[in-house]
């Protein structure tokens, strides 16, 4: 058993009272949830926040002169103001709420994209991006006759710079690469690929699903054009997100649906469309679940990110080891710059049956290929198993986790 | 216990599947593809007139599917078509159902602890659903999302 050097100011057993979904058993066990890249669970904070609004203020926003909307209006736009210092972003109306990142990317694809990209016109994912930092730029590309490439990555899972050097070029639009890689955990240097991007005079979009939840956030330090954001991967609910874009792209850019809430003035002859980021919120929104977001961006900050990603560097650098003890055991992802992400492969055993003897275990895992099918490809494998690690899981969950694996190479060795 | 799941049988068509390998004279083949989890399966049939004569695959998978497509192969040499489509039905209704087990799925039976994981039942099908393409000479890869 490792020594454990974790901080004494990180009280994670204290944490752990906060979240009450975490104290069951699964099949006779203790359950062990490594799998909050999928989803975070949420603090007790948010589910009030949740059934507060449901019990208490529940009405439409934007709309009612009564009391009930102005309250569900005032919490609702409240969120904007805390995923402005959240992110730091200059202003709040450079804040859209969308269903999730996938939203995001899709608003940013479709509207910016279709005003933008034009025949011949080339778009930048890199190798390591999550389908839905794909498949949008694909749609757009075929759409367009435009052309889109990719930044390769090294061995280790780490994006290679010197190529996507040249790639750029004056046909280059749009560089749009995750902050931190949902299959592989690496952390990419998005400020410096930010700054090569804009030196090409391309656009950026950062997809920060896996990155807000660990990493201290400030679009204005990296200089993002646009950066998104899941909710529910921020400990808050889901279907509720953010869109951070600068303020003179998404004043240039044409809506990207219709609807109430969107509109200055309607007649059948032409509508004036809202200012942003109204103009790119048509229809009622998830109200529930930005004033939930809100008390998950509360919730965060108490802890405080710098000592989430202090802990969480802790237990990757535990699980790695503890990992890297078992034979047979091959890690897919061993960036430098890496979040809590274990990401990896058994001789013999397919990711499948190791997810079902952990689960039997109570261990919950994710095991596919977590939507990144061309880094499985790359890594030649079919699917991972893997286990992603909150500022809520403690050693002796590693350990478990450990143990687990043990039970999984006796049954099928 | 995950062991009911996991039992020596499937085990060991697991890690030695039977009849897993490419046939150059089969009369049909066709591909299994499981879009959640990435496993492909590639089916071979040789059919004399109405009767299965041989079948194999190739292809990644658990040790579920892999168990699956190599006690399948085993177990449809000799059947007719309709037979052949016959067992399907029962094997599916052993997954699915709890429908009591019946004699006539033989070894089959053995994957009856996979009504308990039914997050695995996909799994145990694969091969199946792609010999029903095979079968039916369907030219499209199948998948286990178009049940």
């Amino acid at each position: 058993m490792l020594t454990s050097t974790i901080a004494p100011a990180f009280d994670v057993e204290k944490i752990r009272e906060d979240f009450p979904v975490l104290k069951q058993h699964i099949h006779g066990k203790p359950l062990v949830y490594l799998d909050s890249a999928a989803t975070a669970q949420k603090p007790t904070a948010v589910v009030d926040a949740l059934r507060h609004f449901h019990e208490v203020d529940c009405a439409n926003i934007h709309r009612g002169v009564h009391e009930l909307s102005q309250r569900s209006t005032a919490a609702y736009e409240e969120t904007r103001v805390k995923a402005k210092h959240f992110l730091n972003s200059k202003t709040t109306n450079e804040l859209i709420f969308v269903r999730g990142t996938t939203e995001g990317i899709n608003l940013v694809s479709s509207s910016w994209g279709r005003k933008n990209v034009k025949e011949g016109d080339e778009v930048v994912i890199s190798a390591m991006e999550h389908h839905s930092n794909i498949v949008p730029w694909q749609m757009l590309c075929e759409e367009k006759g435009a052309r889109l490439r990719v930044i390769p990555m090294n061995d280790r899972g780490e994006l290679i710079l010197e190529e996507f050097e040249k790639l750029l070029n004056p046909r280059t639009r749009m560089v749009a690469v995750a902050h931190v890689s949902n299959a592989l955990g690496t952390i990419n240097p998005v400020k410096e690929i930010i700054a090569m991007a804009h030196q090409a005079g391309a656009v950026t979009l950062i997809d920060g699903a896996q990155a807000a939840p660990h990493i201290k956030v400030d679009v204005q330090d990296l200089d993002a054009d646009f950066y998104t954001l899941s909710g529910h991967k921020v400990v808050g609910p889901t279907g509720i997100g953010i869109l951070y874009g600068k303020a003179e792209l998404l004043n240039a850019m044409p809506p990207y649906q219709g609807g109430g809430d969107m509109i200055k003035v309607v007649t059948f002859a032409k509508t004036t469309y809202a200012d942003i980021p109204y103009k790119f919120e048509a229809g009622t929104p998830n109200i529930a679940g930005g004033i939930g977001l809100g008390a998950a961006f509360d919730y965060v900050n108490r802890i405080g990110l710098d000592k989430i990603a202090a802990y969480e560097h802790e237990l990757l650098l535990y699980g790695t080891e503890a990992l890297s003890r078992i034979p047979g055991l091959r890690m897919i992802g061993t960036a430098r710059e890496k979040a809590a992400v274990l990401s990896f492969v058994m001789e013999g055993i397919h990711p499948h049956d190791i997810g079902t003897v952990l689960d039997r275990q109570g261990i919950a895992v994710r095991t596919g290929h977590h939507c990144a099918q061309p880094v499985m490809d790359w890594f030649h494998v079919t699917a991972t198993t893997r286990a992603s690690l909150a500022f809520y899981n403690t050693t002796a969950e590693i350990d478990a986790l450990a143990a687990g694996l043990g039970k999984v190479k006796e049954i099928f060795s | 216990m995950v062991d009911d799941l996991y039992q020596d049988l499937i085990l060991d068509h697991s890690k030695r599947p039977r009849n897993c390998h490419a046939m150059a004279d089969a009369t049909r083949n066709a591909e299994g593809y499981n879009p959640l989890c990435g496993d492909k399966l590639k089916l071979y049939v040789k059919m004399d007139g109405d009767i299965v004569k041989d079948v194999s695959f190739v292809g990644s998978g658990c040790a579920i599917s892999t168990a699956s497509a190599s006690l399948m192969t085993e177990s449809l040499k000799g059947k007719t078509r309709e037979e052949a489509l016959k067992l399907l039905d029962k094997f599916h209704d052993l997954l699915t159902t709890d429908t009591p087990v019946t004699k006539d799925l033989g070894k089959l039976v053995v994957f009856c602890g996979v009504r308990d994981y039914p997050a695995r039942v996909k799994c145990a099908t694969l091969a199946w659903h792609t010999l029903k393409s095979a079968l039916n000479g369907a030219a499209e890869p199948v998948t286990t999302e178009t049940e």
